[in-house]
């Protein structure tokens, strides 16, 4: 019932569903000698979930940062609803892209609704004048704010805690929180940074109907994150990010299935001669320890590395008439 | 021995006494120490405020008298008397113990100023000896009635009374070749430390359901809260000389206390809120009735200092408190505003002479220079964060007056005549009201400062305005945000460095406003009026501290906090040389014990006090996690 007072489109003249929303091509990002992100393609069309992971340090926040205006891209260009994307991050906010921060960025001593309230900034023009002089058109649009953070935070599940510090929610419901307060910039997407870092499961499973609900609203969503489960549960489509390059792109079955990933995250089994030699290796320790075994005088000495593969039969009691 | 938790408070006396002996005796001893100050407690009039005369008593003697006549009646209250109860809705023993101590301070400070400015304990009367039992006994007793502590576990340890026959009370701390009477003594100690480390507890007690009173009753509390503040403010701005003001200090301090414990200012400020616009207009009155208490001009000096300082340091508090940017050269705003008001005033030695603009247009011009300037000094700084604007501006500060000192004509052009400034500023004419002479109002004359008083009252209220309504809007969450967490404030799409550069301008334009009258109350300006730090306030150490010590983000707060820098100084004039070393001291003493402020801001309350956050309720809650611990760590293994 809640989710009703949303459908409201999310942002200014969203278009139509399937066509492009954000264009990143060929983005670079250079610190110094350092490419954290190396030309990096990534469309994201409206009504899409686009998942994007990559092991630690792939370059995943870096590129966020760039999306957001936090960072402006060495190289390549971000456009937004076919406009390219300023580089301030209020200015990325205003043309309609939220996010949330990996570490939460709450303001801690500032109530949960006006979390909330604060995220209207860029979508209410009451300038000081305003606020000192106080009339009809401020109250209006003071209560509007209100009615609409509230609306939010009904919507996340938080209305029962308006009146809170953000500071003493339990972590979940900040993080929470975090995503009413980037919905409030009315976004056309919205850019999640690991949503679920720290989260039990049954909490992850919450995030992800909170995540679709969203979807359903009209904005697309972006997401960072390294629970696969998660993700494939969730995205249309899905994105690998190793080393500042883009791997591969698709669904969660091509991601799944693709062996770069696997390498990417696993790392690659040795092949050739020395995993033969090892194996042969470990072949004779274990024939060596079977016989130990065998002879029960001499064989209490077996080794660690055998330990598990020969049956120790032998009690330590056996040892001492040697 | 009861175990208890750390942090646990508990109510226990910190003198063994039976609380019932201990309530009579604490109304006996305030009772007695009235009393007392109808006798003469000094043999000469020597002495400031004339303690000589029996049957009416003077100077120090009314501060004891009021303190025990409270104590006597926060016993009474705590004894449930009927038509007491609003008196301590929280119930606790604590109140009285603190008025009781704030008694024996005010008489003992009294007995010993007294030995000390005459030269030894001789000079005492019968009556001060009296007085200095009766207070001691006061106190005592109140020690032993069931206070509410905070008990440190770390120090509770079994102390059990030591046996002649050699088994000592603690085997492991006292060494056995202790005798007896040494085991005894090191017993007693201990108990004694015992009973006397829990602290005091200042956390929160649940307030009784309040009587339900009638709109126009809480009208008449508010109006009876302000007139008492007034009244308590004006004795102390009134107070002739250092002991009655250091006297005067003492039962307020204890007082005030007191009466939070006693949860009396809790309900006061429920009932403020209620009755909001009642309580801003009582306040406006009162502050507006004070220069009619004054029979001369010579406190009304004091109040537009005051005043001054007071707004200037809530203009501070825009840019501190509100956006959190740390202006350590804000009084180079007051100074641009009270140069521009000079320059334009027609005082002779302006350097535009000729030219005297009416006030309006003054106020405006010095209001809108010292925007510009705050403008112009933060386009550049307020793209650095933190501690390096911090330095910027405490550079920028400097650079004005030095500046200021150098436009004489030799140095540089002639602008503000240098080390002069500019003097002989007119006094104001308003709709044919000079400012400059004395009035008579029902029978009740106006001198020339208070004449400014009341103009700078409105100034006040102004910049109060201003404020509240700043802070409760769009622009002042945004600021609030920017102090919080710049970072994500940007990301919620909000032009952080225009909003700072508003809330530099805002704050700049306000002190310039008041620097407007600071002009023409002064008669004229120098460059030494607007240094970094100095003897007299306002400057800008001092305004920062006001903002600080009162409490962030808060409009009482620099109000009050100014107040006190203001008075205690002005006061205490024989401190002079260690007047900037008492300042520091107690400054480390706040940030040590109250970081939020004297006035907390309903944040940073909760920020700087997590433990006394509803939940915490001691024992119980202490003990249920670590039984969890265990049942998880048994269910994994």
């Amino acid at each position: 019932m809640t989710t009703d007072t949303l459908t409201t489109p999310a942002g200014p003249g969203a278009p139509a569903p399937g066509t492009p929303l954000l264009q990143a091509s060929g983005v670079t990002m250079r610190f110094g000698g350092l490419t954290a992100v190396n030309n990096v393609d990534l469309t994201v069309n409206t009504g899409e979930i686009i998942g994007l992971i990559g092991p630690n340090g792939a370059g995943k926040t870096t590129f966020f940062n760039c999306l957001t205006g936090l960072y402006v891209p060495t190289e390549g260009t971000v456009t937004y609803q076919g406009a390219v994307l300023p580089a301030k991050p209020f200015k990325v906010t205003q043309a309609g892209i939220a996010r949330t921060f990996q570490n939460i960025r709450l303001f801690p001593n500032m109530t949960v609704l006006e979390n909330v309230i604060v995220g209207r900034h860029c979508r209410t023009r009451q300038g000081l004048l305003s606020a000192l002089l106080r009339g009809p058109g401020f109250r209006r649009s003071e209560a509007e704010s209100r009615e609409r953070a509230m609306e939010l935070l009904a919507f996340v599940g938080l209305d029962g805690k308006a009146d809170h510090l953000a500071r003493n929610l339990p972590y979940g419901e900040q993080r929470k929180l975090e995503i009413a307060r980037a919905l409030a910039s009315d976004p056309g997407l919205l850019l999640l940074d690991e949503p679920t870092a720290g989260m039990n499961p049954q909490e992850t499973r919450v995030t992800e109907e909170l995540i679709f609900a969203i979807r359903d609203q009209g904005v697309a969503v972006l997401v960072i994150e390294h629970d696969m489960r998660f993700i494939f549960n969730l995205c249309d489509r899905t994105a690998v990010l190793v080393q500042g390059q883009k791997l591969v792109e698709g669904d969660s079955a091509t991601v799944q299935s693709d062996e770069r990933v696997i390498a990417a995250y696993l790392g690659t089994p040795f092949e050739g001669a020395p995993g033969a030699d090892e194996a042969a290796e470990v072949a004779a320790a274990e024939e060596h320890a079977a016989g130990a075994a065998a002879e029960p005088a001499t064989g209490a000495a077996s080794d660690g590395t055998t330990e598990d593969s020969a049956p120790r039969t032998t009690p330590a009691s056996q040892e001492d008439p040697k | 021995m009861t175990t208890t938790h750390p942090g646990a408070t508990e109510r226990t006396p910190v003198v063994p006494l039976p609380a019932g002996a201990a309530r009579a005796a604490t109304a006996v001893g305030a009772l007695a120490t009235a009393a007392s100050t109808l006798l003469a407690w000094t043999w000469t009039p020597e002495f400031p405020g004339n303690l000589t005369i029996s049957g009416y008593p003077g100077g120090l003697q009314v501060l004891t008298l009021t303190a025990s006549l409270l104590t006597l009646l926060m016993t009474a209250a705590s004894y449930h008397l009927p038509g007491l109860r609003w008196l301590l809705p929280t119930g606790s023993d604590n109140a009285v113990a603190l008025l009781a101590a704030g008694t024996f301070a005010t008489t003992w400070y009294t007995l010993v100023a007294i030995s000390a400015e005459l030269g030894g304990i001789v000079n005492l009367e019968p009556g001060g000896y009296a007085a200095g039992a009766a207070s001691l006994l006061t106190l005592l007793a109140a020690l032993g009635l069931p206070l509410d502590r905070r008990t440190r576990e770390s120090l509770r340890v079994k102390v059990v009374p030591p046996s002649r026959d050699g088994g000592s009370g603690h085997a492991a701390a006292l060494p056995s070749r202790l005798t007896y009477p040494g085991r005894l003594a090191a017993f007693l100690a201990a108990r004694a430390y015992l009973a006397v480390s829990p602290r005091l507890s200042f956390t929160k007690r649940p307030l009784k359901a309040p009587a339900h009173l009638p709109a126009w009753g809480e009208i008449l509390v508010v109006i009876a809260a302000y007139a008492a503040a007034l009244g308590i403010f004006t004795y102390g701005i009134d107070t002739s000389y250092a002991e009655l003001f250091a006297g005067f200090l003492l039962t307020a301090v204890f007082g005030v206390i007191a009466l939070a414990q006693a949860g009396v200012l809790a309900r006061l400020s429920a009932i403020t809120a209620h009755q909001r616009p009642i309580a801003v207009a009582a306040a406006f009155a009162a502050a507006a009735a004070f220069p009619f208490t004054q029979s001369d001009d010579q406190y009304a000096t004091i109040g537009v200092n005051i005043l001054v300082f007071a707004t200037v340091a809530l203009g501070l508090n825009v840019v501190v408190g509100l956006a959190g940017l740390l202006d350590l050269g804000y009084v180079a705003f007051l100074g641009v505003g009270a140069y521009a008001a000079a320059l334009v005033s027609g005082s002779p030695s302006s350097r535009f002479s000729s030219i005297h603009f009416p006030f309006w247009a003054a106020v405006l011009t010095g209001a809108a220079a010292a925007m510009v300037f705050g403008v112009l000094i933060g386009a550049p700084t307020l793209r650095l964060r933190g501690d390096y604007l911090a330095i910027v501006t405490l550079g920028f500060g400097e650079i004005f007056r030095i500046a200021v000192l150098n436009m004489d004509g030799s140095s540089g052009p002639q602008l503000t005549g240098g080390p002069n400034g500019i003097h002989d500023i007119p006094d104001l004419k308003i709709l044919g009201f000079d400012f400059g002479q004395p009035h008579q109002l029902g029978g009740l004359s106006l001198g020339r400062f208070a004449n400014y008083y009341l103009l700078m009252l409105l100034f006040t209220v102004f910049v109060v305005t201003v404020f509240s309504r700043a802070s409760n809007s769009r622009i002042g969450r945004a600021w609030i945000a920017i102090r919080e967490d710049e970072t994500a404030a940007l990301a919620m799409g909000i032009n952080g460095f225009r909003l700072k550069l508003l809330a530099f301008a805002l704050g700049a334009g306000l002190a310039g406003l008041a620097g407007t009258v600071q002009a023409h109350v002064t008669f004229t300006v120098v460059p030494e009026q607007y240094q970094f730090a100095g003897p007299v306030p306002p400057n800008s150490a001092f305004l920062l501290a006001a903002v600080v010590l009162g409490g962030m983000g808060t409009i009482s707060g620099p109000l009050i906090g100014a107040s006190l820098l203001y008075l205690i100084p002005a006061k205490f004039q024989f401190l002079q040389n260690y007047q900037l070393l008492g300042f520091g001291v107690a400054l480390v003493l706040l940030m040590r014990f109250r970081p939020e402020g004297l006035i907390p801001n309903r944040r940073q309350q909760l920020e700087y006090h997590d433990d006394t956050l509803p939940g915490d309720t001691g024992g119980p809650t202490a003990a249920t996690p670590e039984k969890d611990v265990v049942g998880l760590t048994q269910a994994g293994a």
